[in-house]
């Protein structure tokens, strides 16, 4: 029965964290301080849920305990009070923010929740703590969860979350929206963290799994939260259809073996249809949006030329090697010049694709280099060494 | 894992009467709502039975039945997509959709969908090319604008 209620308390959690951290950082100017409110009236709940029952409204009944402590708190001034010497708030001015705090604490929450995440992958923060704050903060992810999510030990991750809020605080970081190509850059740092949530849950880099299923789902959750959150910006429905349609593909990687599948030899009707639509629907938004030229979009682009081939054969490599033209133009990135020329060479033949894999060979610094030759050979197998020794006109079969 | 809550008819929804401009309203923000979280994939409302038809096999013979179809209660009226982190998120959500304005009763029910992932990758034949391009045929239809 216990239990039974401790799941239902992470469920309405799960739900409720990000709202009411959000609104409590509004008040208290301090996003370390809000979320420690907002344990509090966690710890609350798993003490008295169980003996009382779940609440009618178990989202309100969290918003009034945070809001009990937070003007508690902000009364006795305890837990802010070095913060507001840091800042010059006065003994007249504590006594002015109390009476508005109840009003205040109910207020809309869309902006607060941008601001939010704004704050979560601000970049006075590293890049592991902008993943765990925003994990912690928006997903509603326990320290644990994220511990195991990234196969660290907890104390490793609980130690990234209270050095961030820490620097947070010190760098007085301001919980606001800013304005114009500041919006812009922090924008893309939320996109990028979000992103690489998702690629860890995708292309699982510690440990013996190939994928960590769960952590593309808090991904692709907090993608489409930041839809609703700035609907009006391309390449936030950019990112969405890329991570719905790089994750249509999940159940087709692996065979029954537990052996990786290449993308063109994967069962197609393994590929899920409903990420595939929505991931389309989310592409032609950015598009609409005026997204076309831009990295996200590119990408998500380039995974519905796949998504909607209905055969490996039927793919439009003419159409991928442009896109990947495009956004080798704005990625410095030797991955995208090898796919670059892996699409030129099932576009156009072999010969076009290793002259371009022999001018990135020009280039020794590219640290992927040693997978060229190997990919090639994969790509196209039997036509590396005939092309070698002279240009195929004919395009070869994937 | 994702969830269909599946929306119960009743005997309003039955007689194709549209619910009241509140309803509506507060079915609207509650669906905002799940958007806004994260968690809708979809979904849908639902003609009542009377516009339907069932399709009896016995025998291995069918038998088409149109609606309308009396066993109010076991009928839908419409269903939405979730995707949650457990049971529990789905009933917490569910727990949270408008009650009815004139206070008749109504019935969620939720169930779990099975992922691809469920499926060994071999219980589904490479071989049968065909069925697989009449599935993307539909949609890659529906994609194309």
């Amino acid at each position: 029965m216990t239990s039974d209620v401790q799941r239902t308390i992470a469920a309405v959690w799960r739900i409720e964290a990000a709202r009411l951290i959000a609104s409590l950082a509004r008040i208290t100017r301090d996003v370390g301080v809000a979320e420690e409110l907002a344990q509090d009236a966690l710890v609350a709940a798993l003490e008295q849920w169980p003996r009382d029952g779940i609440p009618d409204n178990p989202g309100g009944w969290l918003m009034g305990a945070a809001k009990h402590r937070a003007i508690d708190q902000l009364r006795r001034g305890k837990r802010v009070e070095r913060k507001h010497q840091e800042i010059g708030v006065g003994e007249a001015e504590r006594e002015r923010i109390v009476p508005d705090l109840e009003q205040a604490i109910d207020e809309s929450v869309g902006d607060d929740l941008l601001r939010l995440v704004l704050v979560a992958c601000h970049p006075v923060l590293p890049e592991e703590s902008r993943v765990a704050l925003t994990l912690r903060l928006l997903g509603g992810l326990s320290t644990d969860e994220i511990a195991r999510a990234f196969l660290l030990p907890e104390p490793t991750v609980a130690q990234r979350i209270v050095r961030a809020k820490r620097t947070l605080s010190e760098r007085q970081v301001p919980f606001e929206v800013p304005r114009g190509a500041e919006l812009e850059e922090r924008l893309s740092s939320v996109l990028a963290v979000v992103y690489l949530i998702f690629n860890e849950g995708y292309a699982a880099t510690a440990g013996d799994d190939w994928m960590r299923p769960e952590l593309c789902q808090d991904a692709m959750r907090l993608g489409r939260v930041l839809t609703n959150l700035v609907p009006d910006r391309p390449e936030v429905h950019g990112l969405s259809a890329l991570m719905e349609l790089t994750a249509s593909r999940a159940a087709a990687r692996v065979d029954s073996h537990g052996a990786p599948v290449v993308l063109l030899e994967q069962n197609r009707r393994r590929w899920d249809r409903l990420l595939i639509q929505r991931g389309l629907a989310a592409l032609e938004k950015a598009e609409k949006l005026g997204g076309r030229g831009e990295p996200y979009t590119l990408q998500a682009s380039i995974a519905a030329c796949h998504a909607r081939a209905r055969t490996a054969e039927e793919t439009d490599w003419v159409r991928i090697a442009a896109l990947y033209t495009a956004l080798a133009r704005r990625l410095e990135s030797p991955v995208v010049e090898l796919n670059r020329a892996v699409a030129l060479g099932l576009a156009f033949g072999p010969a076009v694709g290793l002259r371009e894999l022999d001018e990135n060979a020009g280039e020794p610094a590219r640290a992927d280099y040693h997978l060229l030759p190997t990919r090639a050979a994969t790509c196209w197998p039997g036509s590396v060494a005939r092309a070698r020794r002279g240009p195929r006109p004919r395009a070869p079969r994937p | 894992m994702r969830f269909m809550m599946i929306v119960k008819a009743n005997k309003d929804s039955e007689d194709g009467k549209l619910p009241s401009a509140s309803m509506i309203a507060a079915t609207g923000r509650y669906s905002e709502e799940l958007a806004k979280a994260g968690v809708l994939l979809g979904g849908e409302g639902l003609h009542p039975t009377s516009k339907g038809a069932r399709v009896k096999f016995a025998g291995g013979k069918a038998t088409v039945v149109d609606g309308p179809f009396a066993e109010v209660k076991e009928l839908i009226g419409g269903y939405w997509l979730l995707q949650v982190k457990s049971k529990e998120e789905a009933i917490e959500w569910a727990r949270r959709y408008p009650p009815a304005d004139d206070g008749t009763e109504g019935e969620l029910e939720l169930r779990q969908l099975y992922e691809l992932e469920d499926f060994p990758s071999d219980l589904i034949s490479d071989e049968d090319k065909a069925k697989e391009k009449a599935l993307f045929e539909g949609a890659a239809r529906n994609a194309k604008r």
